[in-house]
């Protein structure tokens, strides 16, 4: 595996082909991963999200500088859609990136979703560990220009930053559930517009809002799962829960994060000192407050669970003949059949194949 | 059933790019949409590039296959230093393909450097398509 050693001492060619490898899905790809797996976890994973055309490219090119010249090595994942019709992209994020270009001190990637629908490729997580492993001390993570609920982000960031842009919305925008709820940090930016001032004022309310008490609880919780989903719980819940030993969890009220509005004008670089600190004492918090190895552990449980849930779908399909899915398919579409009894009697047949297989082999 | 195949996991990718000084993506921009109506990852990198910018873009994005513009009639130096560059990073199975107001006499010079096609206007797109799925690297 000298492709793997290579990109470890940060070669650049190598960390390219690298994320090629875990992208394609080949053969190597997994005994790759598990051998640079034991050199991630040191980087900063900061994720920038927010609707199409905010300024995140535009913000991510300055933040990369800001982090440059505190002489931190960058690396960058931009995600950009995939075509549901043809299956191609267009990536066009290095487009705003051109400053970070001859700095041997930075690592731009493009990916396309390739098909993913949380506004993160399903290889970014991955892309993530060998720009880590190799080196790389901050790592942004720029998602799809997303909409109210791609928050994949959040389960993959340590830091998640939420750029808004003035008159996007009124406040009733701003109490709604979903992206708004997953920021640590947000920019306001475009704030030489008019309503920048309006905008942040729309989230400080809406963060004021969150300081009740009853939200309080929300820190003294865990994660578990339940019905196949991740949930948070009260704190002490019955040891059978699948997450196992309990996460240490003494965050109290009083030292729970409140996200930080910061307003911004990327194209001049204005409020970027600001943004750097926010994420910078985000971190601190993180640190100081357990909440880090919590994060981790919520992370690292779903992409867990991700991994579980696409091996078993591939395990299945290759388990099931392919004429007993289309006739089935068919009885479906002539509403003979409906989609929930035509996917348990795929099961059934999935594991009586294997049974018979098994009878077979005795 | 080639690995390049619209529905298989590995995908086709293709850097488009605008070196020197001339203002006019127009075309690049057709073409990176054909190329991604054909089921290809398009990285588009804009208008002014330095060969050193492109060179670098190449090889963090691992690109199969690069695509460049250029009007200003400053191919003959441009072109032939990126395939320099490519060489230099070992990146020489990289599909080079040119477009853009390439004079017929030139094109035997850029071939010699390393430019695998040209294509001028009043090309059509699937022919630029067809030729990529024909030389990309298997």
């Amino acid at each position: 595996m000298e492709l793997v050693e290579a990109a470890l001492a940060g070669n650049r060619r190598a960390i390219a082909r690298l994320i090629t490898r875990i992208e394609n899905d080949g053969d190597d790809a997994h005994a790759s991963l598990s051998q640079i797996y034991p050199y991630t976890g040191q980087a900063h994973i900061v994720g920038i999200t927010g609707a199409p055309g905010t300024g995140k490219s535009t913000l991510v090119n300055e933040l990369a500088k800001a982090f440059r010249a505190a002489n931190r090595q960058v690396g960058v994942i931009a995600v950009d859609p995939t075509s549901p019709f043809s299956g191609g992209a267009i990536l066009g994020d290095r487009v705003r990136m051109r400053d970070l270009a001859g700095d041997s001190g930075v690592f731009v990637r493009s990916m396309a979703t390739r098909g993913s629908l949380g506004g993160l490729a399903r290889a970014t997580a991955d892309a993530i560990k060998v720009l880590d492993a190799a080196g790389f001390e901050v790592v942004i993570v720029e998602t799809v220009g997303a909409g109210q609920s791609e928050v994949e982000i959040a389960e993959t960031a340590h830091t998640v930053v939420v750029v808004e842009a003035p008159g996007m919305g009124d406040e009733v925008q701003a109490i709604k559930a979903g992206i708004l709820e997953i920021a640590d940090v947000f920019a306001v930016n475009k704030a030489d517009r008019e309503g920048a001032d309006r905008t942040a004022a729309a989230l400080e309310m809406m963060l004021d809002l969150d300081q009740t008490p009853s939200s309080q609880t929300r820190s003294a919780s865990r994660i578990v799962i339940h019905h196949g989903q991740l949930m948070e719980v009260a704190q002490h819940p019955p040891h059978s829960t699948a997450t196992g030993p309990d996460v240490p969890n003494d965050v109290s009220a009083s030292r729970r994060w409140r996200p930080i509005v910061v307003k911004t004008i990327a194209l001049r670089g204005d409020g970027i000192p600001e943004l750097i600190q926010a994420i910078a004492d985000h971190r601190q918090y993180l640190e100081t407050s357990n909440e880090l190895a919590h994060r981790n552990r919520i992370r690292l449980t779903n992409e867990l669970e991700h991994i579980l849930r696409d091996e078993l779908m591939d395990q299945l399909l290759k388990k099931i003949d392919p004429s007993i899915l289309v006739s089935l398919m068919t009885q479906v579409a002539d509403r003979e059949l409906d989609p929930y009894t035509a996917a348990r009697q795929l099961l059934k047949n999935s594991y009586k194949g294997k049974r018979q297989r098994r009878s077979g082999d005795a | 059933m080639s690995k390049y195949h619209p529905t298989a996991k590995q995908k086709i990718r293709v850097l488009v790019a605008k070196p020197g000084l001339d203002g006019h993506d127009r075309g690049a921009k057709v073409v990176a949409r054909a190329l991604r109506d054909a089921g290809m990852e398009v990285i588009y990198t804009g208008l002014r590039q330095t060969p050193e910018m492109i060179a670098e873009a190449a090889l963090q994005e691992d690109v199969d296959v690069i695509g460049l513009s250029v009007l200003s009639g400053a191919h003959t130096v441009l072109l032939p230093r990126i395939v320099e560059l490519l060489r230099q990073n070992d990146m020489s199975d990289v599909l080079v393909i040119a477009g853009g107001i390439i004079p017929d006499e030139d094109v035997p010079l850029l071939k010699e450097a390393g430019v695998h096609g040209t294509f001028g206007p009043g090309t059509l797109t699937e022919d630029i398509v067809k030729f990529i799925q024909e030389h990309v690297r298997e």
